[in-house]
């Protein structure tokens, strides 16, 4: 796994390794990413563009990472290769649709969901939400339960009295089921049932609730 | 002289004629012949599915012919997660549907969002159309489903259907409430 990373990067000089737990993973500079997809496909039989997604570093910059994974058709096996994108709050990157037309929907998934405007799209729209969603669901500052939207069809929300998006009761949640044990301990759980929207939490974690979990202190 | 005690139909005393209520009958037809609007929209449908294979066989109870054109069919089974975005879908095609109609909510997710506590899902859908029957489970067993839809014949059955054949039926609130 390594040897196929070090390969790479000492035939790309541009190219640095990757920590990875499963896949060969380098990263590469924005502006030969195309270069070297291209030549990936070409010449070494990484024909298939099997994902690209990213990455949101929150406090870091750059803060947003492209992710593609590609997999070698006759050897099996994947590859996964790590872009930065120009820009913290309007990132842009470089598109791959030219090189593989199954990116078109990635790219756009990965647009709707953490606003990366992806250069060279052919038709770069919102793909899960709609196209009036103000925000972009995936960044870390996007809270789970949502935020208050107007939706988008006016006779819709009339005739409902006034639908809209409301926050999510989260009741203690995300919720997760466990892995192990018999199924019936294996049914979605709430990770904190000591709180629900009505009860709330200690006041450990008054004020720190905007921000996103992973960056909140734990609680002993 | 004996009293005669038999309330029910004796053709000796009425011949052919039948002495009923309007709404006895009305009902009597309509909850023997729901027509189900199969609104399939997450795990739940494949349930449904079950519940209209020979296995569970809901044409016991008259519900077999499901329609997927809302102009044929007067109950909407809600099964599976609605999302805000196919939201408005489920009310027009709700509203495409020709009185009388009734909504069942299947599943948790339909009735209340089920373990999708997130930004893109819809809370439970009788926020935008007014449900009858809510059925728990996540999927319900097909027995759920059925004992659901027994419910709704119950409701049918009593529904004062002349009232609303003369004056229109009253379009119903939605059951939500804040
Ligand atoms: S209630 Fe459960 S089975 Fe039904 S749609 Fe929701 S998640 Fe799927």
């Amino acid at each position: 796994m390594q040897e196929l990373s070090k390969q790479l990067t000492e035939r790309f000089p541009f190219l640095s390794a990757r920590p990875s737990a499963d896949h060969p993973a380098v990263n590469c500079p924005q502006d030969n990413v195309l270069e070297l997809l291209r030549t990936l496909r070409d010449e070494d039989g990484y024909q298939m563009l099997m994902d690209v997604t990213a990455i949101d570093h929150y406090e870091a910059s750059p803060r947003f990472e492209v992710v593609y994974h590609l997999f070698h058709l006759e050897r099996g096996g994947y590859l996964r290769i790590a872009t930065p994108c120009e820009g913290d709050s309007n990132p842009i990157c470089q598109s791959v649709t030219e090189l593989w037309p199954a990116a078109d929907w990635h790219e756009r998934e990965t647009y709707d969901m953490f606003g990366i405007s992806f250069r060279g799209h052919p038709d770069l729209r919102r793909i899960l939400m709609w196209d009036e969603y103000p925000f972009y669901p995936l960044r870390k500052e996007f809270p789970l339960a949502g935020e208050e939207v107007e939706l988008p069809a006016p006779d819709f929300v009339e005739q409902t009295g006034g639908v809209r998006v409301e926050k999510a009761p989260m009741m203690g949640g995300p919720f997760h089921s466990g892995q192990k044990g018999p199924m019936s301990a294996r049914e979605p759980r709430a990770d904190d049932e000591s709180w629900t929207e009505v009860k709330k939490r200690g006041s450990d974690l008054e004020g720190e609730d905007d921000k996103p979990r992973e960056f909140r202190p734990t609680r002993t | 002289m004996s009293i005669s005690k038999e309330y029910g139909y004796n053709s000796k005393v009425e011949g052919e004629v039948i002495v009923s209520r309007a709404d006895a009958v009305i009902n009597w037809v309509r909850r023997h012949s729901v027509w189900p609007m199969p609104m399939g929209l997450a795990c739940c449908a494949i349930e449904l599915m079950g519940v209209g294979g020979s296995r569970f066989d809901i044409s016991r109870f008259g519900m077999e012919v499901m329609r997927f054109s809302p102009r044929q069919s007067d109950c909407m089974i809600v099964a599976g997660t609605v999302t805000y975005k196919m939201a408005e879908v489920v009310r027009r095609i709700y509203d495409q549907m020709a009185e009388p109609k009734w909504v069942v909510a299947m599943g948790a997710c339909a009735s209340t969002g089920g373990m999708y506590r997130s930004y893109a899902v819809l809370q439970g859908v009788d926020r935008i159309v007014p449900v009858d029957v809510y059925i728990s489970g996540c999927p319900p067993r097909p027995e759920a489903l059925l004992d659901g839809m027994m419910k709704l014949q119950e409701k049918i059955k009593n529904e004062h259907s002349t009232r609303s054949l003369m004056r229109g039926r009253e379009s119903r609130e939605l059951s939500y409430k804040d």
